[in-house]
Formats: C-alpha cells, sequence, structure tokens
C-alpha cells in the first residue's frame, strides 16, 4: 500500500506542477494576481508530495520490502541499515527521485522565504522550476517508476553493489545532486529574467547566494567522490577525468564563473547577457551530466544500468529545456544592454580573465569527454580520451588562472593599478620563491614543474592572505583599528579570502602527489620487509575475517621508521556474496609528510600475496582544501547583504545539506 | 538577434545531433585488434574428465569453430550457457571451451554442474593464451575460420539477438570465403 501511495503522491506532484507551469506564467504576462498567486501554495504542495514519496520509497528500504523491485534489486536483508538508506539513491530510479526531491525543496524555498522577491519575478522563478520538474516527474512515471511491484516477492534482495557501501559514496550523490539542482536556480531566474526583459543588481543579489549554496554542494559532492575513489578503488588516484567525473566537474568550472560574474552585476551591472548565459549553461551541463550517466552513450565505470528508451527520453527533455532556454536567450539577450564601462585592468577585467580561463577550461574538458562521442558518430571509429590530454590542457589553463587569483581581488573595480596591487603583493612573491628554495631543497632532482606548481600556489595562498590583511590594515593602522575592521568586515570577504586560500591547498597537494609519490607493487610472503620514502614495512601474514556481509582477508603490516613503530596496518580484500564481488579496503595511514597507503591483492601461487604500497605527499591537503574551500563558501552564504530584506531565506540553502544528512 | 547570441542554441544543435546519433552506437563494441590475424600459437591440456585439449592446430583443420572463453567464476558466464548447450544440441558448429584464470577442478565442477557444450577444452590456468588472444572480460566468443584466423569476436554474454544476428552470420561468411 505504502508505494503505491508515494506511486500516487508522483503524480499528483506532476499535475501540480503543471499547474504551476502554466498559470503563473500567463497570470504574470496578463497581470492577473489571483493567477500569480498560484505559485507559491503549488510550489509547497508539489514539494509536500515529493516528499511523501521519497519517505514512501525510503521506508520500503527501511523494512526491505522486496515485493518493490528496486528495493529487491538493490537491497538486502544484511545490509547494514546506513546502507539501505542510502541504497535508495545508488541506483537510477531512486536517483531519480532524489532529484526532484532536492528540485522542489528548492522550489518550496523560494515560495516560503522569497517573500522580497517581486511577485512576477517569483511567479515566474516558480513556473520554471515546475516546467523542470515536469520533464522530470514524465520521466520517472513513463520510464524509472522506483515503485514497480514484483510478484511473488523474492525472499531475498540482490544487494547493493559493494563497492558502493560505503560512507563516503553514501553522501557522494546527494551532494552533487544538490549542486546540479542548485542550478537549476540560477537557471530558473536566469530564464525568468529573460521573459521579464530585465536583469538588474537586486536580481543578482538574488541568484548568488542560490548558486553560492549549489556551488558549496556540488564542491562536497565532488570532493567525497575523490575521496571514495582514492580510499576504496584500491590503486590510489583520486582522479581519474573519467566521462561521468567530467560531467560533474564541468557544471562546477562554469558554476564558479557564474558564481564571480554575478558579482560583478551585482556590484556594477555589467556583463548581465554573459552571467545569463553561463547560467543557462550551468544547468545545462548539469543535465548533460544526467544524460551521459544515464544513457549509455559513454563508457564509464560509473554507468547505471542502461536503457536505449531512457537515453531517448534525456535527449528530448535536454533538446526542449536547453534549446528552448537557449532560444530564448537568442531572442532576448541583445535587448538587456549592458551596463558600467570599465578599464581592462580593473576588478571587473580579472573578473573576466577569471571566466575567460574558466570556461575555456570547462570547454578542454567538454572537448575531451565528448570527443570519442563525435568521433564515433561522425566516422565510426573508437577512441579514448585519456588523462594525459586533460593534465596536458587543464594545468596549463590552471596556472595563469591561480596566478591572477591573487591579484584580482586586489584591484579596485572600474579601474586598477596593476604595479600597484604587485606591490602589495611583495609577501606573497617572497613566500611563492621561499616555497620554490624549500621545494628544490627537500625534493631536488625532481620535477622542475612542480617547483613552479608549488610556488604559484604559496602564491595564491599568501595572496589571499594579504588582501585579507590589506582589508582591516593590519601592521598600517593601530591593532585596536585592525581589529575593528576585521569585525565589521563582510562575511563574503572571510569567505573569498578563505575559499581562495582553499584552492591554494587544493593545488599544493595535486602537484606534490602527482610529483613525487612512490609506489611499489610486489608479492609479499609473510616475514617479507621492504621500505618505501623511509618506511620500513613488514608483512606479518594474512588472517581470514568475517564482516556483517562480507568475508575479508586481511594483511597485517607493520610500518617502522628509522627502528621506531609507526603503524599497523591492515589492508583487506572483502568478498561479497551478494552481488558477488571483490573489493578492496586499502590501508591509509595519514602522516604530516603524506599517506601512506597500502592495499592488498590476490594470493600468488607461492603463498605470497600482491602488495601495492603507495607513499603519496600531501595527498590528503586535496580534500582538505576542497572542505576549507566549502567553508569559504558556506560562511560568506550567511553574510547578510544576502539577507537584507529577506531574514528567513538564508535558512533555505544553507541548511539544505544537514537535512539530507538527517534523512 | 545578433550572432553572438545565436551561437549558443547553434553549437548546442550540433552537440543534440552527435547525442541522438550516439544513442544508436554502442561505446561497448570494441574492435579486436586481433580481428583476421592467426589465432596465437598454444597447446593446452583439457578440463580434468575431460579427453580432450585445445591448440591452435585444432583450428586450422578447415572447418570454422567457435572458442567460447568461460571461467567458474563468471556470472555472466552462466547467463549464456543454456545458449551455448543449445548450440552443442543443433550441432551448428564445433564449439570450444577455453577455461580463463580458473582452477581446472572449479572448471570440471562447473561444467558437471551446469553442462557441458564443448567438444575440446583448454585449462588456461594463469590466463597466459587468454591474453595472447585478447581476452579482456569474460565471456567472450571468437568465430575461427578453418585456417586458424580470428574473424569475429564477441565480448560478453551471447543473447539470443547476438547469435542470430551476429554470430550466425559470421560463421555463414567464414564458410563462404
Amino acid at each position: 500500500m505504502i508505494p503505491e501511495l508515494g506511486h500516487y503522491a508522483v503524480v499528483l506532484a506532476l499535475a501540480v506542477a503543471i499547474a504551476q507551469m502554466l498559470i503563473p506564467l500567463i497570470g504574470a504576462s496578463r497581470a492577473l494576481p489571483s493567477w500569480v498567486a498560484v505559485a507559491r501554495p503549488a510550489a509547497v504542495a508539489q514539494f509536500a508530495f515529493v516528499a511523501f514519496a521519497f519517505a514512501a520509497l525510503m521506508y520500503s528500504y527501511i523494512v526491505s520490502d522486496f515485493s518493490v523491485i528496486n528495493v529487491a534489486e538493490n537491497s538486502h536483508t544484511l545490509k547494514p541499515m546506513l546502507y539501505k538508506v542510502t541504497g535508495l539513491w545508488g541506483n537510477h530510479e531512486g536517483s531519480l527521485l532524489l532529484w526532484v526531491f532536492m528540485l522542489t525543496a528548492f522550489g518550496a524555498a523560494v515560495a516560503l522565504f522569497g517573500g522580497n522577491l517581486p511577485p512576477t519575478l517569483r511567479a515566474r522563478v516558480l513556473a520554471v522550476q515546475a516546467a523542470v520538474g515536469v520533464g522530470f516527474y514524465l520521466f520517472i512515471l513513463l520510464t524509472s517508476n522506483p515503485f514497480g511491484r514484483i510478484l511473488p516477492p523474492p525472499l531475498e534482495g540482490h544487494g547493493l553493489n559493494p563497492l558502493l557501501q560505503d560512507p563516503g559514496l553514501a553522501f557522494h550523490p546527494p551532494f552533487l545532486y544538490l549542486g546540479y539542482v542548485g542550478f537549476s536556480m540560477a537557471f530558473s531566474f536566469a530564464i525568468a529574467a529573460l521573459i521579464e526583459g530585465r536583469v538588474d543588481p537586486a536580481w543578482a543579489r538574488w541568484v548568488r547566494p542560490w548558486t553560492l549554496a549549489a556551488w558549496c554542494a556540488l564542491t562536497l559532492g565532488i570532493a567525497l567522490g575523490s575521496w571514495w575513489a582514492y580510499y576504496e578503488l584500491g590503486w590510489g588516484g583520486w582522479w581519474f577525468w573519467d566521462p561521468v567525473e567530467n560531467a560533474s566537474f564541468m557544471p562546477w568550472l562554469l558554476g564558479t564563473a557564474l558564481l564571480h560574474t554575478a558579482i560583478v552585476v551585482e556590484k556594477r551591472d555589467a556583463l548581465k547577457t554573459w552571467t545569463i548565459l553561463l547560467a543557462l549553461l550551468t544547468f545545462a551541463l548539469s543535465l548533460l551530466g544526467t544524460f551521459l550517466v544515464r544513457s549509455g552513450v559513454l563508457t564509464s565505470v560509473h554507468a547505471f544500468a542502461t536503457d536505449p528508451e531512457r537515453g531517448v527520453f534525456i535527449l528530448l527533455f535536454l533538446v526542449i529545456v536547453v534549446g528552448g532556454s537557449l532560444t530564448l536567450y537568442a531572442i532576448r539577450a541583445p535587448t538587456l544592454g549592458n551596463g558600467g564601462l570599465f578599464q581592462p585592468i580593473s576588478r571587473e577585467g580579472a573578473l573576466i580573465f577569471n571566466n575567460l580561463l574558466l570556461t575555456t577550461a570547462c570547454a578542454t574538458v567538454f572537448i575531451g569527454t565528448m570527443y570519442p562521442l563525435f568521433l564515433d558518430a561522425v566516422a565510426g571509429a573508437k577512441v579514448s580520451v585519456g588523462p594525459p590530454y586533460f593534465n596536458g590542457t587543464f594545468a596549463p589553463l590552471m596556472v595563469p588562472l591561480i596566478a591572477a587569483m591573487a591579484v584580482g581581488p586586489l584591484l579596485p573595480w572600474k579601474r586598477g593599478d596593476i604595479a600597484g596591487a604587485f606591490g602589495r603583493l611583495k609577501f606573497a612573491f617572497a613566500a611563492a620563491a621561499l616555497v620554490a628554495l624549500a621545494t628544490l631543497y627537500f625534493a631536488w632532482g625532481g620535477p622542475v614543474l612542480a617547483v613552479f606548481g608549488m610556488a604559484v600556489a604559496a602564491w595564491l595562498i599568501v595572496g589571499a592572505a594579504v588582501e585579507f590583511a590589506e582589508r582591516v590594515r593590519l601592521f598600517r593602522a593601530p591593532l585596536a583599528e585592525t581589529w575593528r575592521r576585521a569585525l565589521h568586515l563582510p562575511r563574503a570577504a572571510y569567505g573569498m579570502s578563505i575559499a581562495h586560500a582553499g584552492m591554494g591547498l587544493v593545488v599544493m597537494g595535486i602537484v606534490a602527489t602527482s610529483s613525487w609519490e612512490q609506489e611499489k607493487l610486489l608479492i609479499m610472503k609473510p616475514g617479507d620487509r621492504t621500505s618505501i620514502a623511509g618506511y620500513d614495512i613488514a608483512f606479518e601474514g594474512v588472517s581470514n575475517v568475517r564482516g556483517p556481509n562480507y568475508s575479508a582477508a586481511r594483511g597485517h603490516y607493520q610500518v617502522t621508521r628509522a627502528g621506531a613503530f609507526i603503524a599497523r596496518m591492515e589492508p583487506e580484500q572483502r568478498s561479497y556474496p551478494t552481488p558477488p564481488m571483490q573489493t578492496s579496503e586499502a590501508a591509509i595511514r595519514p602522516r604530516t609528510d603524506g599517506d601512506l597507503y597500502i592495499a592488498i591483492g590476490d594470493p600468488a601461487e607461492n603463498g605470497g600475496w600482491a602488495t601495492r604500497l603507495y607513499h603519496k605527499p600531501l595527498v590528503h591537503w586535496i580534500w582538505f582544501g576542497a572542505f576549507v574551500m566549502v567553508g569559504g563558501g558556506l560562511i560568506s552564504l550567511t553574510d547578510r547583504r544576502h539577507r537584507v530584506g529577506a531574514p528567513a531565506r538564508q535558512r533555505g540553502p544553507a541548511v539544505q545539506p544537514d537535512v539530507q544528512a538527517a534523512e | 538577434m545578433r550572432w553572438r547570441t545565436v551561437l549558443p542554441l547553434v553549437l548546442f544543435a550540433v552537440l543534440a545531433v552527435a547525442l541522438g546519433v550516439g544513442l544508436t552506437l554502442n561505446p561497448r563494441d570494441i574492435p579486436s585488434a586481433l580481428i583476421d590475424k592467426q589465432v596465437p600459437d598454444f597447446a593446452l591440456p583439457p578440463v580434468p574428465g575431460k579427453a580432450l585439449g585445445l591448440a591452435s592446430a585444432d583450428l586450422k583443420n578447415g572447418e570454422v569453430a567457435l572458442v567460447n572463453v568461460f571461467a567458474s567464476w563468471c556470472v555472466a558466464c552462466r547467463a549464456e550457457h543454456p545458449l551455448l548447450m543449445e548450440l552443442a544440441r543443433r550441432r551448428t558448429v564445433p564449439l570450444h571451451g577455453l577455461a580463463y584464470k580458473d582452477a581446472p577442478a572449479d572448471s570440471a565442477r562447473w561444467l558437471a554442474e551446469w553442462g557441458d557444450p564443448y567438444e575440446r577444452t583448454g585449462v588456461d590456468r594463469v590466463g597466459r593464451v587468454g591474453i595472447d588472444f585478447g581476452v579482456y572480460g569474460v565471456p567472450e566468443t571468437f568465430v575461427v575460420d578453418g585456417q586458424g584466423r580470428i574473424v569475429f569476436k564477441h565480448i560478453g554474454p551471447i543473447t539470443p539477438r547476438d547469435l542470430e544476428s551476429k554470430i550466425l552470420p559470421a560463421i555463414a561468411t567464414a564458410r563462404g570465403s
């Protein structure tokens, strides 16, 4: 009964969404206040129905109701409760329900907390939001019903892919979707603005917090996914340029660009059409990500079970949403007009530079990701584009971007003084030089580019600190004055400095780990010893252990350094019976100088065990830096300027992640 | 309308067409590098309990044959197994099995349990021969013409549709040439 109610709730949500899509839009263009007023209650009702459907499916998972096909295929009675719950979105149908759940949650947030929006703009935003929802409801109801039943119900479920039974991955999709769906807000605002024919600073002020919230969630989602790949896949990589990873990375790159141009619209009333285009494209790429994962168009480790019928539906949906919005853009954008003028060397100029590099970077990732498809479609040839392409094209774009990240915030609006900015960055120069020398000293003979990379990262981190010190006039004004300024500094300024410094940490982590990683692959017999990066590792043997729903061979390794005990490390090779699969649980020991990483593989014929040892310098800085960036974003979200005139609105986006986690 | 604002739409139209074409293609159709090449030289002992082993010479006796790479640990092999049994029953084509990276006793038990469709079998304990064949997933099925040339390769479990639309035509072509 419960699943049928859930199914029915989705049908009701579709009906409400259709009404919410049409009535407010007509009302807004014909100036009918009662029609416009439909938008808010409809958005709340839509959310209530989808939340009910989501809860119904969640219930089926929790009680392991195997008469529901989706539960039978993806759950198992022996699975820990956490993974029963997260199993809901570990599959195509359930993840779509999660998607619309978030979409309607954002819609309801606008309806409830958007009190200070002009009513017609709010109505149009909600109508666009509902239109996106209609597409997804139809997709769910026509091709991917998560509530389908099976008779007779199987006694036991198939279980969830064991690779996915992991806390890092349990929360990776919700955050990723929160990001994707969050960009739908920017999209809806952009479409509403195109319909109204008006983009102004107030509009930008409205869009920014939503974009920022989406960006935070997406950053976190990508970081969690990368972290999961690092410790779970067992070969110690943290980014593979896999099509699906790229699918989440492209909206991130454009979303980051959008975040920055929205500031220009807000502060200077310039770059309006470009900002609108970015908002449209960011969401288009989010949808494209959904398409790539589910259609089977590209080969990927992440692909859900693919089904051409679904692919056709998503493509159609993509054509309507993206094609429709770009058509609207082509017609209306020229009428928007452009605002304030500025010199190339200025804050605006720096932000355009940032946008240019970010969109170019996004384009290179896009080309690399889609090239195999294009070539297959045009010439019928099969190729795959690998990391060498991406590393070779992406890194050179990042270097000027990072170098400019330290300079841009020091330039004033309209017209800047580059010499003055560089003058104030002398500490950053000194820090970069120092780090370069230190790198040369500690890693003599290593890659020259690595020295450069570390220096650029240091430049960025210290540059962010210099910018902050400038703002509070540290050491220039009396300390009391500095303190007073620090207290009155907008939270957004704190957020920016923190996020930029976080980016610097990420870069350091990436440079260090890709330049000085050490790897050893060998067969070890009990009693064997080896050493890596100054650590001595002794293999003591293997014991068999049983987990709640798996059995494992656990290797025992003792790590010492210069005779002193450091750690015992116990990687596992797990075997799951349902579905039959082996996973590798690497043992990772974070140390100040980097991670020690041991993965155990198959037994060899002579009684030894395949062992993979890595030393990965500073690798955890990558995720730490990403978390710092998210932290900066969240602090910026709490800026009171986002709240002015809308005291309660802030709760919407900022609190969302916790709501998800608690569910 | 200015061309600058229409450009995104045009680019998207190109992308949409490519995606549409992409839907009709299968990225997992990967051509084998060994198509039209000679099978590697090998001679393998049979699965315990069976009489005939498999060697490259057995594939050069003038008769078109199928070589099916299987393993007892391979779940997808179970899926295609009934079809292989059917193929063996109809005696359409000699079918040989290559037990890839599998303990010989396990292969034998597997064949005893689910039925043995193979005329000849080869135990490829460490996967050396499989690698020479360019195997990277199990199951895989090769069509070899009477001169020991690989003329077709199917990756993944064979479905009835694959059999009718790809494998049987490949056999017919090989016999015709």
